[in-house]
């Protein structure tokens, strides 16, 4: 009653192909279902002009703005602590339980719904500490949003480097942090970048963290200490409160073309990076 | 202060024992390494010979769980003294590793990466040293004119050329090397062994190998290795053709390991 493997073969390659046809059909569908509705209202009049009438008409300027600057924050103070975090975890301790631990927390903190990090910003940040629903509450609350994910794919990234690279170096008489500086981190900056692209995006795409955070105001903003609202805040409200659909698919399509052109740019700076070293 | 004599010692190893957690891999060496001379390093694999070349430039402390107790000298001076500079020890004991390992940069940036981790700036300095670096390794006429391509592009005989003059450019007075041709074809290994012959006029080299004609044509010293004990030691063509002990002789022969 054996299946000879030709059949089995042929029935793997089918189900596996299947599950990848679905995959991407899917992955499609929504981007086609976005763009075919949001498209047509994006204009670069839509993109540089304020909303009025809470957004039923006018464009998205300061939403724009809001936008760039609360994953901006976000990575200015993420980036650099959780590479620091993952180099000084990977380079510069034993494998313990103390690491363990640490790296328990940080996969933890990784499956918190971010709604969770929304509320704590919101009592610490705009509360406790009275920075009000501003750009810096949100991007701080942003920043511990996306740090587990920095710090785990940097810790790959690093990782990944050959351990031979690290004899070498320490047998030229390097340190260890010269060893780190010099050859670590230049030969794990593609996947510390990607890690980095991670957390700017889950940012830029964030709706629960910053209607907590940074409110959802309609004006530019001229300080940090301003609320601001975000193209996925602008799309959730405009949408749930039934303000404008046309509108809420024209902010869907320009956040959609965000997201890749970050996506895009990280990729052929990764490429170009890679191709200058080789 | 042994000057007048035309052999002496560089290195002298007193007791060592070395335990990776509970388990020892060396037992008590003691051997003595002569100044300006190739000593090889053989047996089979396990057999404490790699371990003990590493724990002549101190690679095994980045290993974690190893003990070692005893001394090695180093022109007299024990390098597990806790006052030896371990940066300064690695530049003046360098390693040769098993597989070509150059940096994922270009040629001259590998051979100046010890030069520039040591604080050299001077850009004449840089390229003078790389200059004779790399002639001394056979390697200045064909690279020249690439100094700027990738390391990792040049076959790999060039390449673990290149590491050796990577190492020769912070000024060694050893080198330790890891079965440096085992990744090498027969003509390849050829060119390095020669270099190995050329480089005996300025530095005294220890090298690990599994390769007998190796060892019995490189080296003027053989160290015969069985599981963490130093078996036989003397000059390379006495223990190639008058082995003092029986296990010697079986495996030089070819009848184990």
């Amino acid at each position: 009653m054996r299946i000879p493997p030709k059949y089995t073969q042929i029935a793997a390659i089918t189900i596996l192909g299947a599950a990848t046809v679905f995959t991407v059909a899917i992955l499609i569908f929504i981007l086609v279902f976005v763009l075919e509705k949001g498209l047509p209202i994006l204009s670069l009049n839509f993109l540089f002009t304020s909303p009025a009438d809470m957004g039923r008409s006018g464009g998205i300027f300061p939403i724009l703005i809001g936008t760039v600057l609360l994953p901006l924050l976000a990575i200015i103070v993420a980036a650099p602590l959780g590479i620091a975090t993952s180099v000084y975890l990977v380079e510069f301790t034993n494998e313990s339980r103390i690491t363990r631990l640490i790296r328990f927390g940080t996969d933890c903190l990784a499956g918190v719904p971010s709604i969770i990090f929304g509320l704590f910003g919101f009592i610490f940040f705009v509360t406790i500490l009275g920075m009000g629903w501003s750009i810096m509450s949100g991007g701080l609350s942003l920043a511990f949003m996306i740090l587990p994910t920095i710090i785990r794919t940097s810790e790959e990234a690093i990782r990944a480097v050959p351990k031979a690279y690290r004899e070498v170096s320490f047998s030229l008489g390097a340190s260890r942090w010269q060893t780190v500086r010099k050859v670590v981190i230049p030969n794990a900056l593609p996947g510390v970048v990607t890690g980095v692209v991670l957390g700017i995006g889950r940012s830029i795409e964030e709706t629960a963290v910053v209607i907590f955070t940074a409110g959802s105001s309609l004006l530019i903003p001229t300080s940090v200490f301003d609320s601001t609202r975000t193209m996925a805040v602008h799309f959730y409200i405009l949408a749930r409160e039934g303000l404008s659909m046309e509108n809420a698919y024209g902010t869907a399509a320009a956040l959609i073309i965000a997201v890749l052109i970050v996506n895009l740019t990280a990729y052929f700076m990764m490429h170009r990076f890679i191709a200058k070293r080789n | 202060m042994e000057e007048s004599k035309k052999v002496h010692d560089i290195i002298d190893i007193k007791n060592l024992d070395l335990y990776y957690g509970q388990f020892q891999a060396l037992k008590s060496i003691s051997m003595s390494i002569q100044h300006k001379m190739i000593t090889a390093l053989i047996g089979p694999s396990g057999c404490g010979k790699s371990t003990l070349l590493r724990s002549l430039n101190r690679m095994n402390d980045l290993i974690r769980g190893v003990r070692i107790t005893g001394q090695v000298l180093l022109d007299g001076k024990d390098i597990y003294n806790s006052g030896m500079e371990i940066t300064e020890l690695r530049k003046t004991v360098g390693m040769v590793f098993q597989r070509p390992n150059p940096f994922p940069l270009s040629i001259y940036d590998n051979v100046v990466y010890g030069l520039r981790v040591a604080g050299v700036k001077s850009k004449s300095q840089l390229d003078e040293i790389m200059e004779w670096s790399l002639r001394s390794a056979w390697l200045w006429d064909q690279l020249k004119d690439k100094l700027h391509h990738p390391a990792l592009q040049l076959p790999l005989d060039q390449q673990q050329r290149l590491c050796i003059a990577r190492l020769l450019a912070v000024k060694p007075e050893v080198i330790l090397m890891d079965e440096p041709c085992s990744a090498l074809d027969p003509i390849s290994t050829s060119k390095v062994e020669d270099l190995m012959h050329e480089l005996k006029k300025d530095y005294t080299i220890v090298i690990v190998t599994h390769n007998m004609q190796q060892a019995s044509r490189v080296s003027d010293y053989t160290a015969f290795y069985y599981i963490g004990n130093l078996i036989e030691y003397a000059d390379t063509k006495k223990i190639f053709t008058a082995p003092g002990v029986k296990q010697t002789e079986d495996y030089i022969s070819g009848r184990f390991g």
